[in-house]
């Protein structure tokens, strides 16, 4: 079994994202940029099926400009087997992106996607759903424990009443949450060894993918600044500020 | 544990920053077919540089020819020089000197400008390895440096290894460059280890604290380089600030105090948030945000306090070996010289050797700049004004009076409480942000795996409650800029608290505290602050 691990290459977590003062994006002049953490997730799971002996190849894949090779680069060193880029010229939106990643998944015919459940930049949280229905293949999302049976996958998945346990037929979508597990640190000599790998490039176009894009993105702002807080001398007063503010 | 996995080169490099990538670049230029890697402790390249900066471009048109039409992302020419001495709400003009004029240099980001040169050493075949940290050296037989060992990854508080423990690998190589910047912790082993300070003077230190801000537009004058003296310091310490200003309305700001100041209640951050608050200053900020927050130790101490810079196996170069220039208020030029120099010494013989570095480093032009300067800094030890007048002296006379004033370590400058009273330095109440360190911590993005040791250690922790509780009242909850210490008071009683998540790896403590008792260590690789355009 092949399993194809879809990674994104996002502003790292640890950065203070700031938007341009025009509000035409956000400011990522000079940013770090990382394998978006829930997609780090994603591979580290795949590659752990892979050493159970479960899963024949790992396969990561990314779709966007040149830049997002460094992220494949460290999916490879991480121990992926090889990697696709499908080369575009701009950050895609889901929909297109479940696109090109159907046509990669006609060509590839993997056993299982595994995906992270949202990137953590525009935090959309469409892409892995878009593509089972396009796909025509069961999904299953925010997974925090999975198990093979047989044909069949049994998925723990993080809802907001606990945790729910589903079974899927293989091929299937999965969608990565946190708990899932903790990814791997590269050791440095896979890095050496990342670069050798295959790292196979198809431009966008040639998939036949669309690149229309449904979604008009209008403008950028910052959350409002937090107001001061103010001090209480006791409960009675924190009720009436609460009821002053219609909180109560 | 097995054994750790080892690889081999024929150069590794301690430290990505300019030192470091310019001695991997000549090293590729002159002899293509050696293998070169450098290790680098941030996540990423220029993650962990905070400079000023304005450079003398001079090296990297010997490096790089044609670099200008293809210059790093923050890089504006220095259109005006101006010096200017503060009282608490005014500003007299001084004359900019010699060493100080910066025609022909330019305004970068240093971060930004090794994340620049990176790509450039990659393509010449350099391996570059940010987020793995050289936490140990590995010595041969007879005792020579052999490489280094990359830090463990996965480990607990207590020292145990989790499930994601990854072993450090050894780097093997005849000759490891030690270009670790300022109080680099394997300089710090290697001169002690080979006693390469017994011939020099104590190394003397600054702190240098930056922000860069968007300011309101129109406020920011491209090219315009500004320096203070005077206020918020009284004229018993050594310090000044700088305001930079970029495209973009962007400024960079910064402070910078001689670590030898005596006062034990003295804060250089608050002295750096203060200083933002002099008219001239608060002016420009005012409306504007803060972008990036940083600091750096830096190494002042010059010519008297410059080590021996080679041992068998190893050599340092750049501000690891000290070359920064005091009164140009640069170091940039010099890492990259000492860093080609480096390289030209390591690519003439058939293996690599460190054998007779230092004395050709001696002799460069590295070494004679900084002779020509060596009495300015020790002149201020006696305060501003007579420093000046000295500073005057040694200027016009260009260093060639027949003296050498002595250095003295920074820590043992500090006073006891008893009998201490500083002067009243007209502080004001401040506004501006970043309302405290924690505050400012913040925008250095700076991110420890809480779940790892503490890299901050304190060889006798008895002292911190005994003796400093009543000779120096905890000067390291002062002199840290980024709050790492604190003392708590709980049922057990009055104890350190080292807040290590905090640390922006600036080696302050390392300097300052007077007991010499704090010894900073490499966290895991990638930790620290996640500097942007600093």
């Amino acid at each position: 079994m092949k399993i194809l691990v879809g990674i994104k290459r996002v502003v790292d977590y640890n950065v203070r994202v700031r938007v341009l003062p025009d509000g035409s994006g956000v400011d990522i002049d000079g940013v770090k940029m990382s394998i978006n953490p829930f997609d780090e997730i994603a591979l580290e799971e795949a590659l752990r099926i892979k050493e159970a002996g479960k899963a024949a190849e790992v396969i990561v894949i990314s779709c966007g400009t040149d830049e997002c090779q460094q992220q494949l680069r460290t999916a490879l060193a991480m121990g992926a087997d090889r990697a696709i880029q499908v080369k575009t010229g701009s950050a895609l939106q889901p929909l297109s992106t479940a696109q090109a990643l159907l046509r990669v998944i006609e060509r590839e015919q993997p056993g299982l996607v595994i995906l992270g459940k949202q990137a953590i930049d525009d935090d959309n949280s469409q892409t892995g759903q878009m593509l089972a229905a396009l796909w025509n293949r069961p999904q299953a999302t925010f997974a925090s424990k999975l198990v093979f049976e047989g044909e069949k996958l049994t998925v723990t998945r993080e809802v907001d009443a606990g945790l729910e346990t589903i079974e899927v037929d293989l091929p299937a979508v999965v969608t990565v949450d946190l708990r899932l597990n903790e990814p791997r640190f590269v050791k440095l000599p896979d890095i050496m060894k990342a670069k050798r790998k295959p790292l196979d490039v198809i431009p966008l176009e040639e998939l036949g993918a669309s690149l229309a894009s449904n979604l008009d993105i209008t403008r950028y702002a910052a959350p409002p600044l937090r107001q001061k807080g103010i001090r209480v001398e006791n409960a009675a007063q924190l009720v009436q500020e609460l009821k002053n503010r219609g909180l109560l | 544990m097995s054994e750790r996995e080892i690889m081999q080169y024929d150069v590794i490099i301690v430290g990505a920053g300019p030192a470091g990538l310019t001695c991997a670049i000549r090293l590729k230029q002159i002899k293509p077919e050696l293998n070169v890697a450098i290790i680098e402790k941030a996540a990423e390249v220029g993650a962990h540089i905070v400079s000023g900066a304005v450079i003398e471009p001079a090296p990297l048109d010997e490096l790089l020819p044609g670099w200008r039409e293809n210059p790093p992302p923050i890089c504006v020419p220095v259109a005006k020089d101006e010096l200017w001495y503060l009282t608490p709400t005014g500003r007299y003009r001084l004359p900019t000197p010699p060493q100080q004029n910066n025609h022909g240099n330019f305004i970068v980001s240093l971060g930004a400008m090794c994340a620049w040169l990176a790509p450039k050493a990659e393509a010449l075949g350099v391996d570059i390895f940010p987020g793995y940290a050289a936490s140990a050296l590995h010595h041969t037989g007879d005792g020579a440096v052999g490489g280094v060992v990359i830090g463990d990854m996965g480990i607990d508080r207590a020292g145990v290894p989790k499930d994601t423990f990854t072993q450090g690998i050894e780097i093997h190589a005849p000759v490891t460059v030690i270009a670790e910047g300022c109080r680099g912790h394997l300089s710090k082993q290697l001169i002690n280890q080979f006693k390469l300070d017994q011939h020099s003077d104590p190394q003397n230190y600054g702190i240098g604290l930056k922000e860069l801000w968007r300011v309101k537009a129109g406020k920011s004058v491209p090219g315009l380089a500004q320096h203070t003296l005077g206020w918020p310091l009284d004229s018993s310490i050594y310090g000044g600030s700088f305001i930079y200003h970029l495209d973009k309305d962007r400024i960079a700001l910064g402070f910078v105090v001689g670590l030898d100041y005596k006062d034990p209640e003295f804060s250089p951050f608050e002295a750096f948030q203060q200083m933002k608050h002099h008219p001239m200053i608060r002016n420009l900020l005012e409306g504007g945000e803060i972008l990036s927050t940083g600091a750096r130790a830096i190494v002042e101490g010059g010519y008297q306090a410059l080590p021996v810079t080679e041992m068998p196996g190893a050599i340092l170069i750049g501000d690891a070996a000290g070359l920064l220039n005091v009164p140009k208020i640069k170091g940039t030029h010099q890492a990259m010289r000492s860093g080609m120099l480096a390289a030209e010494h390591l690519a003439a013989t058939a293996v690599a050797s460190s054998a007779g570095f230092d004395a050709r480093l001696r002799n460069s032009p590295v070494v004679k700049e900084l002779h020509k300067v060596r009495n300015i800094r020790p002149a201020f030890y006696r305060g501003l004004w007579r420093g000046f007048v000295a500073a005057a002296i040694e200027t016009v006379t260009a260093g060639k009076l027949p003296r050498t004033l002595k250095l003295h370590a920074d820590y043992s400058a500090l006073k006891k409480l008893a009998g201490y009273s500083p002067p009243d330095r007209h502080w004001v109440e401040r506004n501006l942000p970043p309302r405290d360190r924690l505050a400012s911590v913040y925008y250095a993005a700076t991110e420890h795996d809480e779940e790892q040791p503490i890299h901050l250690q304190i060889l006798q922790p008895d002292i911190c409650i005994t003796r400093c509780s009543e000779e120096y009242d905890h000067p390291c909850t002062r002199f840290c800029p980024a709050g790492v210490y604190e003392m708590v008071e709980d049922s057990n009683g009055k104890r350190l608290q080292i807040n290590s998540a905090n640390c922006v790896h600036c080696k302050t403590c390392d300097i300052k505290d007077p007991y010499q008792i704090i010894n900073w260590v490499t966290p895991e690789g990638g930790s620290g602050p996640n500097y942007q355009n600093l």
